[in-house]
């Protein structure tokens, strides 16, 4: 369960919190599904602001763009694709639907959530992370970076981990028994061989209500089965 | 009783407290997405952290590869997140921005400035000097079309607002100017080269032209058109550089931190004045859009407009715009 590349932080309790680290895989995962969001959505405003403003089955800019074409059909979806990740992770605290789907968020060094100045420094250095291609620099930073980090996330001091609340507890057995009880089960079998029939059934039969068995060794593996699956 | 019995019997125990680590999940993912004012929901909070600390510490020991430990193990880290965020109110982020953190940046970084400053200077006189003496050597530095431009007696900014709209041409060159001032910054990661790079590159390129459209008489033109926007534009390339070279710097003698913390320490830092960089810029932009390629504008005016602005950027790096020097007179009494 324990991984090398797994966040441990120190915490007043003692008992430290240990933060799963999303490996490249993940990072890269979210990342597609961004880019195809992001993409889809400048492509779309581009595509019905350049039929509204030409008003036809026309997508090419005019011989002579005015203003308008500027400011309505180009600059939009260059905001949407090249302002996506620092707005949403800024408004989400660091997240985007794409880290959502693949079960990541960004935190900082001390497992908090990250800072404006963090977010958008982690972001301004994308121009790096994506040099010369495809974010090649940024992705070999992932696979041999202590916490799978790219350069953005050294700088921010920010890094990525699987969400938390992704796990549901299952179907938890022992439901016969109580905290007390399982106790009192625990310490009454531990000293079985140093107490009295007597006493071996007094203390038994507060925890076995139902069904007090009669011979010594019953009443022990009864215990025993309460002690090990939690039923009677 | 044997050692595997008693601990079955204390896992069973732990896993009966399924319904207090789920209330307390709860309570850390609500409190995670807003804030409260009610204390008894904060100090239910804080128990609710040692409860699942004590839980975390048996459930590792009793059951390492359950989906109780995942689950408990989310539930902490989430208690620990909210427990500890910091008060956070965006009005008084963005005073202390610009009041204290961006004066104490450039304090920091003032021999950073110098040295960029310099850096930029030299290089514009070498560029200067080499067009001076070489003409022919302005091929390595402009576009074919700028030099067919200037030598047929025009600047390329002559009827620059008859081909593109004021509000267009101010989008583009904030844009392209932000893009540079970011990347002179980044590519200080290059232990400082990339940054030494953009900055050497800017100023033999400004020294060029210059020299090029003074062979050609039109060097007062291009101080006409440049004086109103270049004083800003020119100071914050050199801010960049300096925050660029901080970041290399940082790199290169980590001091007593190890190399990776002394960047993002430096990044950090330096981020705050880059952001400053960033509004100069777009205020740089709308004059060189909106003033600067209009003819109706005087050499006094557009010399007035760039002082100006020069003004308020020493100001706003300074935070005397908000009562920095108020506060510091004030603490030092």
């Amino acid at each position: 369960m324990d991984r090398s590349s797994d966040l441990a932080i120190d915490s007043v309790t003692g008992v430290d919190v240990v933060l799963p680290v999303a490996g490249p895989g993940a990072r890269a995962f979210a990342f597609l599904v961004d880019w195809a969001i992001r993409t889809i959505l400048s492509v779309a405003w581009y595509v019905v602001a350049a039929l509204l403003h030409n008003g036809g089955w026309n997508l090419i800019a005019p011989l002579a763009p005015d203003a308008h074409w500027f400011v309505f059909v180009v600059a939009p979806p260059a905001a949407i694709y090249f302002l996506y990740h620092p707005v949403w992770e800024v408004a989400t605290h660091g997240s985007t639907p794409g880290k959502r789907m693949a079960g990541l968020r960004i935190v900082s060094r001390d497992g908090g959530a990250p800072g404006i100045g963090s977010l958008l420094t982690r972001n301004v250095f994308r121009l790096v992370d994506s040099f010369p291609v495809a974010y090649a620099l940024g992705l070999l930073t992932t696979m041999f970076t202590h916490n799978n980090v790219r350069i953005g996330d050294l700088a921010g001091g920010t890094l990525l981990v699987y969400t938390p609340n992704g796990t549901s507890l299952a179907q938890i057995p022992g439901q016969a028994i109580d905290a007390r009880a399982a106790e009192v089960l625990s310490e009454l079998l531990q000293r079985w061989p140093a107490l009295d029939s007597q006493a071996r059934r007094k203390i038994a039969a507060t925890i076995l209500k139902d069904r007090p068995a009669e011979a010594d060794e019953d009443l022990r593996l009864q215990l025993e089965t309460l002690a090990t699956r939690g039923t009677q | 009783m044997s050692e595997s019995t008693r601990e079955n019997a204390l896992r069973l125990t732990l896993l009966r407290r399924s319904e207090l680590w789920k209330s307390a999940a709860a309570r850390a993912r609500r409190l995670s997405r807003k804030r409260t004012d009610d204390a008894a929901d904060a100090t239910a909070m804080a128990d609710d952290y040692r409860m699942l600390a004590h839980d975390v510490a048996k459930v590792r020991r009793l059951l390492p590869d359950s989906r109780a430990r995942e689950y408990l193990e989310g539930a902490y880290a989430q208690a620990h997140a909210s427990l500890h965020r910091p008060a956070w109110h965006v009005g008084y982020a963005i005073l202390t921005l610009f009041r204290d953190d961006i004066p104490s940046v450039m304090r920091w970084l003032r021999p950073h400035v110098l040295w960029a400053t310099a850096l930029f200077i030299l290089t514009i006189v070498a560029g200067y000097w080499m067009v001076h003496t070489y003409p022919d050597l302005i091929a390595l530095f402009a576009s074919p079309e700028l030099i067919a431009t200037v030598e047929r007696g025009q600047l390329w900014t002559e009827g620059l607002l008859n081909v593109v709209p004021s509000s267009v041409l101010s989008l583009q060159i904030l844009t392209n100017n932000i893009v540079v001032s970011l990347f002179a910054y980044c590519a200080g990661f290059l232990f400082g080269l990339g940054t030494v790079y953009v900055l050497g590159l800017n100023g033999l390129m400004l020294g060029a032209v210059f020299a090029f459209t003074g062979q050609h008489g039109l060097d007062d033109d291009l101080f006409r058109f440049v004086v109103a926007h270049g004083c800003v534009e020119i100071s914050v390339m050199c801010l960049s550089g300096a925050a660029g070279a901080a970041v290399g710097e940082a790199l290169i003698r980590p001091g007593t931190t190890t190399r990776a913390e002394s960047f993002q320490r430096a990044a950090l830092q330096s981020g705050k004045l880059i952001l400053a960089c960033a509004l100069l810029l777009i205020g740089s932009g709308l004059i060189e859009g909106y003033i600067s390629p209009n003819p109706a504008f005087s050499l006094r005016a557009r010399i007035a407009v760039g002082v100006s602005y020069w003004i308020f950027m020493l100001a706003l790096l300074n935070g005397w715009l908000f009562g920095f020097r108020r506060l510091r007179s004030g603490a030092t009494a």
